[in-house]
């Protein structure tokens, strides 16, 4: 990616690359995200996109290369030059994380209600009532029945699951939200609600969003930007519209000629 | 009129008294004495000393005699003793290699260099209660080869070794002095060093479970016996005045090295892994988990992947291996605990208050 | 108390209170960077004692390590000095360090106790030490220490909320009656020992130094005197403690932790100061309770 360096991002990736021995995770991977963006990152399995969002997310140390945040009100800051207790704080308070097994983003043995209100808490929010009336709010934002308040998320569906994590999640509105595969374990009828149900809150809360995907149809709905990825580069980037009506590159014809026949 | 119950002080004495009465037991049978327990009994010596953590066969008997025959009983008399002796120094690493060997067997070859010598062991016995015990009987006789030159007895390790078909266990920083589990804090991760120390004084039928259910498939590391080595080493400690090391003594040692599930990767060619066991006098059981145990600690540094088995989950290991630690706290529940019940008892009953209100209430309201 | 002849004698043959001083110093060396940390978990070399652990040795080790010969020590358990514990802990240290031993909160200089804190309100120069079986306050919701450890040093305490949260969504309450987490000095969240929530209250600004010594799980922690310690609660459902709609039975005491002593297998209940040594002394003032004043008349 070409563009000149934008003070105003958000976060920015600058040639990064991760290397398991031999095999390449992602390499050279360079692109900025804006606020109130959603950037999907689409590729196939084996394309790198989980092993860059994994990098982006802090949650592995990339070979070479730069992740940079700017935090509120301050720089752009080197995300691996933080030490890990701001790095940790930074996860909890300005950044969110989806993961595609809601089970992984939540905690199954507690209910709906401490689930959603655990990141006021953690914020030092201190009054029952109002965790509770968060948590109802939210329940009904995901529409999820808030006489499930009490349950714990082990009795819910998948797609209940994912749209509890959602709510989890967003309650204390973090400034860049991590999507991986969001609806990627869900079943194909449940799959279309939950996306609506994400689509509407990043537009009501001007969410920014770095979204992994295999699936080009979760990128038309959600994206405004995408990076193609195949064997760990970027091949094709650009607004997804244009990406979608003309693709470029021989691999991202590929994908989405994939789509419009199915 | 209610009077405070008192005399938990005289109710203890006498409860003294009674365990000492029971201890000795019936006055017309004769007293069983420490060298008796040290000579005949001595497996169950064995295992005192190696969790009591000293090399002690008389205060080892002793506290069997003192335990009533309970093992841990034992184990912790042995290691409240050990808490009041003055710590000198630290020996060499014994020389198991140079071991005058009383039985030692391989599993890996069917014959090797120094010969496959079996020892005193229940191995090929069979599990039939010999009656004729209950007497009294003639002192059995029994030749013993004599023990083999230690060239003629290179470790299978060794062996193995020449074709370099094992990974070779090197100190990563041979400066480095070893952590030491009786003078600090367990701090997780460890390192093998604080593992191996622990697990050596780990309970054996803990141990025992762990080793096997990796070979029921918990974490299964394909273990074969490389080695089994019991006999006496030289204990040589370093004298600052002399300028050398001098042997203050010898000890019986059981040592196992389990051979275990090859790995390599694409630029190392595959070897054997290793798991180690060693323990004081005639401990095989004992040793061989450890060994099992060991490996199975060794995942996470092997790169192998965590499958959630019991045996890789290093702090629930080590932190539950103690037996003494594990039966104190176990056993405390017999301490007074009715204040905290009496806070419990207050919820529980505030509770059901509330429940009761609220189906009356619910009832009228029908 | 046991008369003279029956009491333990002290034994030279031991070093002063049984521990050596190098690991006396270690001790020290343990408590000292507690007090310096408030609620701060501390690992030491826990020594193996006598005792079986579980059974009050982290208290014995921090006891031994600030012992002097002029000191007065009381032993309770349950809050009474007579309890078989209590007794065979106090008899430890007069056979060990041959101080002095006393049953009188007011006499003491060290207070070693186990689940309570005693009633009368103690003074700055005394210490009340501590027996702790869990020192981690997080250790139900979070049994890997490599984790909780973390969660401290971050002040990362939404799991403790989280807990509080959900036993008022299923129970109406917090559930927890004893060992009541606390925050001390507005930083690290501290396990109190299994003493009722009842006795948090006392923590605050305690006069006297609290130590707290686990001696099976190696930790040692500290509260340093007019330290603030506040029991975790909601603005809305705000920390209580427990309260009996009926005095002692024998003196007449409505502010006290009283014991529940069941009399016969129809029902029949009498209810005691737990505190034996407080209780004693309001009898010795002439305060009578319901079943005392029945005597009397």
């Amino acid at each position: 990616m070409t563009s000149t360096p934008n003070t105003n991002a958000l976060l920015r990736a600058s040639g990064l690359s991760k290397f398991y021995g031999g095999q390449v995770g992602c390499f050279d991977v360079a692109f900025e995200l804006w606020p109130g963006e959603v950037l999907a990152i689409v590729g196939e399995s084996g394309s790198g996109k989980t092993t860059l969002l994994n990098c982006l997310a802090g949650h592995i140390i990339p070979t070479s290369g730069v992740v940079e945040y700017r935090r509120h009100g301050e720089i752009m800051r080197n995300i691996f030059k933080m030490t890990e207790a701001e790095r940790r704080s930074l996860q909890r308070t300005e950044w969110g994380l989806v993961h595609q097994n809601p089970a992984d983003g939540l905690r199954m043995t507690v209910s709906a209600g401490a689930n959603i209100g655990e990141r006021l808490m953690a914020l030092g929010v201190r009054h029952y009532g109002d965790i509770r009336s968060a948590a109802l709010e939210w329940l009904e934002r995901v529409e999820i029945d808030t006489e499930r308040i009490d349950c714990r998320p082990e009795t819910f569906s998948g797609g209940m699951r994912q749209r509890l994590q959602i709510a989890r999640t967003l309650v204390t509105r973090p400034r860049l939200v991590f999507m991986d595969e969001p609806t990627g374990g869900l079943d194909v009828s449940v799959q279309a609600r939950v996306l609506d149900t994400l689509r509407g809150l990043v537009t009501d809360l001007g969410l920014s969003v770095v979204l992994v995907t295999h699936d080009l149809g979760v990128a038309r709905l959600l994206a405004d930007r995408m990076v193609v990825m195949k064997d760990g580069q970027i091949v094709e980037d650009g607004l997804t519209d244009q990406i979608l009506e003309d693709p470029q590159h021989a691999y991202s014809q590929l994908l989405v000629s994939a789509i419009l026949s199915a | 009129m209610y009077v405070a119950v008192k005399g938990g002080e005289k109710a203890i004495r006498n409860a003294h008294r009674l365990l000492a009465k029971e201890r000795r037991g019936d006055p017309g049978i004769a007293e069983v004495s420490v060298p008796q327990i040290d000579g005949q009994l001595s497996l169950a010596v064995d295992r005192v000393m190696t969790e009591g953590s000293l090399y002690d066969r008389t205060l080892a008997a002793l506290a069997i005699k003192q335990a009533r025959g309970d093992l841990i009983e034992a184990i912790f008399l042995v290691r409240a003793y050990r808490t009041t002796l003055p710590r000198f120094g630290g020996s060499e690493p014994i020389k198991t290699s140079e071991m005058v060997i009383r039985r030692r067997i391989s599993a890996t070859f069917k014959d090797v260099p120094g010969g496959q010598l079996l020892g005193p062991t229940f191995d090929y016995t069979h599990r039939l209660i010999d009656f004729s015990l209950a007497a009294e009987s003639d002192c059995p006789i029994a030749d013993l080869a004599p023990s083999p030159d230690n060239a003629a007895v290179p470790t299978i390790a060794s062996i193995l070794d020449r074709e370099g078909l094992v990974e070779t266990e090197v100190d990563s920083d041979p400066t480095a002095v070893p952590g030491d589990v009786t003078s600090g804090a367990l701090d997780f991760p460890t390192g093998r060093d604080v593992r191996l120390q622990t697990l050596a004084r780990g309970d054996e039928g803990f141990l025992l479970a762990l080793g096997y259910s990796t070979q029921r498939g918990y974490a299964r590391n394909h273990a074969f016996a490389g080695e089994i080595r019991v006999g006496t080493v030289a204990v040589e400690m370093f004298v600052e005045e002399l300028g050398f090391a001098v042997p203050i003594g010898e000890i019986t040692v059981t040592e196992v090295q389990m051979v275990n599930q090859f790995k390599g990767s694409s630029t190392v060619p595959p070897q054997f892994t290793r798991g180690y066991g060693l323990s004081f006098g005639h401990c095989e059981r004992k040793t061989m988990s450890m060994a099992l145990v060991d490996r199975a600690l060794r995942g996470r540094e092997l790169g192998e992947d965590h499958v959630g088995a019991p045996a890789q989950d290093e702090e629930f290991v080590l932190s539950h291996c103690d037996n003494v630690q594990a039966t104190g706290f176990v056993e405390h529940l017999k301490l007074p605990h009715y204040v905290d019940f009496q806070s419990e008892l207050e919820l529980v009953r505030k509770m059901r208050r509330e429940a009761a209100a609220r189906a009356g209430a619910q009832e009228a309201a029908e | 108390m046991s008369t003279a002849a029956e009491a333990p004698k002290y034994d030279p043959a031991y070093n002063f209170a049984f521990l050596d001083e190098q690991t006396k110093r270690m001790i020290r060396r343990a408590i000292l960077k507690a007090i310096a940390i408030p609620g701060y978990q501390v690992p030491f070399a826990s020594r193996e004692m006598p005792m079986p652990y579980g059974w009050g040795t982290g208290g014995m080790q921090v006891t031994a390590a600030i012992l002097g010969p002029e000191d007065r020590l009381k032993v309770i358990d349950q809050g009474a000095d007579d309890t078989t514990n209590a007794v065979s802990i106090r008899n430890f240290f007069r056979r060990t360090a041959g101080v002095e031993t006393t049953e009188r909160t007011a006499d003491a200089t060290i207070i070693q106790t186990r689940h309570r804190i005693p009633e009368l309100p103690l003074r700055e120069d005394q210490i009340l030490v501590y027996q702790v079986p869990i020192p981690e306050p997080l250790r139900f919701l979070e049994p890997r220490e490599t984790e909780t450890r973390t969660l401290h040093a971050l002040k990362e305490y939404g799991l403790m909320h989280v807990k509080l949260y959900e036993d008022i969504a299923i129970h109406g309450h917090i559930a927890t009656t004893y060992a009541y987490p606390v925050q001390v000095s507005g930083r690290y969240i501290t396990d109190p020992s299994p003493t009722p929530k009842f006795d948090n209250p006392k923590m605050n600004h305690m006069p006297a130094l609290q130590l707290f010594g686990a001696g099976r799980e190696k930790r040692i922690y500290a509260i340093p005197p007019y330290t603030e310690v506040a029991s975790l609660d909601f603005e809305d459902h705000p920390f209580t403690i427990q309260a009996w709609d009926r005095p002692c039975d024998i003196c007449g005491a409505e502010d006290t932790f009283l014991d529940e002593m069941v009399t016969d297998d129809q029902g029949g209940r009498m209810f005691i100061c737990s505190d034996s040594d407080h209780c004693e002394r309001r009898r010795t003032a002439g305060h009578t309770g319901p079943m005392t004043r029945d005597a009397a008349e």
